[in-house]
């Protein structure tokens, strides 16, 4: 070997070391022709996984692009948009949050430079407005640097009900909830791919938490089960769940909640006696159980001993 | 992210792992830790001061007093607590006052409440917000003046701060419902248990809407009055460290037939009014079913 093939040959090997050292990009997936989505971790936001821990993605129709879910910093939003730009350059007309939570909004900023419309519930920014503080608190808490430049950008357009939205050939249906997870909970119906968007309206593995009402999850997820989506994608878990199954795991964690807390409430146990024995044979079912099971159970509870 | 070619692997790890464990770790510097002497912390000596004068308070009160609370709150907004009197209440011994203090809130006081004969039993269990890492201490003062104190340490943030409902309005429009029961089956002359729940927001004024830059005010229940057969049996006076539609369990003492009254007021000086009659059986009739 000759001093500059070695030199070559080294250099070639630093560049492949480089590159196998190198993050991989965030990673998106086509469930569905048009329809790209990313896998969160499935875990409360760390600085480990950056906030990375939702499902965010987007559409393509012929005329522009929605988002849907930005993630959980500004960073994460940056790298949703590069992906975009990965598989087509048309323009970001959409951005589209499913409601409130810091893992799907924080992203937002990262499209101000596309002058898209920023949609979501009409409910959505007063949610937002009340929890800005705290959630901007413990996001830079918990992530540091990592959630540098993160802000929330609230909707420029409203839906309380039901809207279209035309990505050209390409029809989007938004579609408001009763309170569920939240009180701004708002899916994405995708058309042409027949790709029901739930948001966190559906968990699939991780526990779903109830920040909202129960009862009122309950009867969402009844009519969402008259549903007959092609493909599905929750806030939460495995991309293109498995339907009606997922949905129906979920509705079970929910009934049995309520129907054991509605239990205790009618056996005169105090809030925290339903919280130490409700729902214990759940806790293998579900990820992040030891996290949020207990406030579910306080959350039903203090919903439920009101009920006529 | 991308990571530059030029960070080594070995050095971004290690960085990671010291980073995380860091932000894993509570606000250490300045929050509270169970492990700190409670008898040492600042708002508490004050407070004491201020409320005592110089009365000695007696840390071991367990014969008189327990505090129960749960180590680390489900959720900060909605803390059950539980305070058990250790004796029944008698003409010549009771507990006249029990002092609720949660030394990181930012109103640190949380409210009293009063006791008489007639109570049974100067029991009370209710919710609270807790704002950070805490302790928590009911302060009972008996009728010949001495003060024991039970105290908790409870891990718990946000609670104060927390907005106001999970469906904006709803508990404002609601707020002024009064439910008042009694738990099971009422027996003269032994402590019978009760609950009184009303919809209130409760708001601690503190949650900042960031869109309108406007704190919506603090709206909250501030006495709690009830009475049984026109007698005093309870009477909490608190503020918004209660949470988010407030739930009392209490004692009193049935005799014959009476009601059970309960009068409530806000800060907007709103009063909302339940009434309950309790029948109890005489002692010894306990079989009868109601």
């Amino acid at each position: 070997m000759t001093a500059a093939s070695l030199a070559r040959a080294l250099t070639l090997f630093a560049i492949f070391i480089a590159h196998a050292k190198a993050q991989p990009a965030f990673a998106v997936q086509q469930i569905a022709p048009g329809d790209y989505v990313h896998r969160g971790q499935d875990d409360v936001a760390t600085a480990a996984n950056k906030g990375d821990i939702a499902n965010v993605g987007f559409i393509v129709g012929s005329r522009c692009v929605a988002v849907i879910d930005t993630g959980g910093t500004l960073a994460e939003g940056r790298a949703l948009r590069d992906a975009v730009r990965k598989v087509t350059s048309l323009p970001v007309c959409y951005v589209i949050n499913t409601h409130m939570h810091p893992d799907h909004i924080f992203g937002n900023a990262a499209f101000k430079q596309d002058n898209p419309k920023f949609v979501g519930s009409a409910k959505l920014a007063q949610a937002e407005g009340m929890r800005a503080d705290n959630y901007l608190r413990a996001l830079n808490r918990e992530l540091g640097d990592a959630a540098k430049g993160s802000e929330i950008i609230p909707p420029t357009d409203t839906v309380d009900g039901s809207a279209d939205l035309d990505l050209g050939d390409r029809v989007l249906k938004l579609q408001t909830w009763k309170t569920a997870h939240t009180n701004n909970d708002m899916t994405v119906y995708d058309e042409k791919s027949g790709t029901l968007w739930l948001g966190d309206l559906l968990f699939v593995r991780c526990i779903p938490v109830v920040d909202g009402s129960v009862v009122g999850w309950l009867d969402d997820i009844a009519r969402i089960k008259q549903m007959n989506p092609r493909h599905v994608v929750p806030g939460h878990g495995p991309l293109d769940a498995p339907w009606p199954q997922s949905l129906e795991t979920e509705e079970h964690y929910l009934a049995e909640l309520a129907h054991d807390v509605r239990a205790a409430i009618k056996r005169g146990e105090t809030i925290q006696q339903a919280v130490d024995t409700v729902g214990v044979d759940q806790r293998d079912k579900w990820l992040l159980y030891e996290i949020y099971h207990r406030r579910n159970v306080t959350a039903a509870y203090a919903e439920l001993e009101w009920e006529q | 992210m991308i990571e530059s070619p030029d960070d080594t692997r070995g050095h971004s790890a290690v960085f990671a792992l010291l980073a995380s464990l860091a932000l894993l770790a509570p606000c250490m510097t300045q929050a509270a830790q169970p492990d700190d002497d409670p008898d040492k912390v600042a708002r508490w000596i004050d407070f004491r001061e201020g409320a005592f004068k110089g009365r000695t308070v007696d840390a071991h009160g367990d014969a008189v007093i327990k505090l129960d609370a749960p180590v680390r709150a489900a959720d900060a907004a909605v803390v059950p607590i539980a305070i058990s009197a250790q004796f029944p209440q008698t003409p010549t011994h009771y507990i006249k006052k029990i002092y609720l203090f949660i030394d990181e809130n930012p109103e640190p006081y949380a409210g009293s409440f009063e006791f008489t004969p007639e109570s049974g039993l100067a029991s009370i269990e209710t919710r609270v917000r807790v704002e950070d890492y805490t302790f928590m201490r009911a302060i009972a003062e008996t009728n010949d003046g001495h003060l024991y104190s039970a105290v908790r340490f409870v891990k718990a943030s946000g609670g104060c701060s927390a907005p106001a409902d999970k469906d904006d309005g709803v508990a404002e429009r609601a707020a002024g419902a009064v439910r008042l029961q009694a738990e099971g089956k009422a027996v003269a002359g032994k402590p019978e248990l009760a609950q009184v729940m009303v919809r209130h927001p409760n708001r601690t004024g503190m949650a900042m809407n960031q869109i309108t830059r406007n704190y919506a005010t603090a709206y909250f229940i501030r006495k709690v009055a009830i009475t049984y057969a026109d007698k005093p049996v309870m009477t909490a006076n608190v503020n918004f460290s209660i949470s988010e539609n407030p739930n009392f369990r209490f004692y009193f003492v049935p005799g014959g037939n009476g009601e059970l009254k309960a009068h409530i007021e806000d800060t907007k000086n709103k009063h909302f009014e339940g009434a309950v009659a309790i029948e109890a059986q005489a002692a010894g009739q306990a079989s009868a079913m109601k």
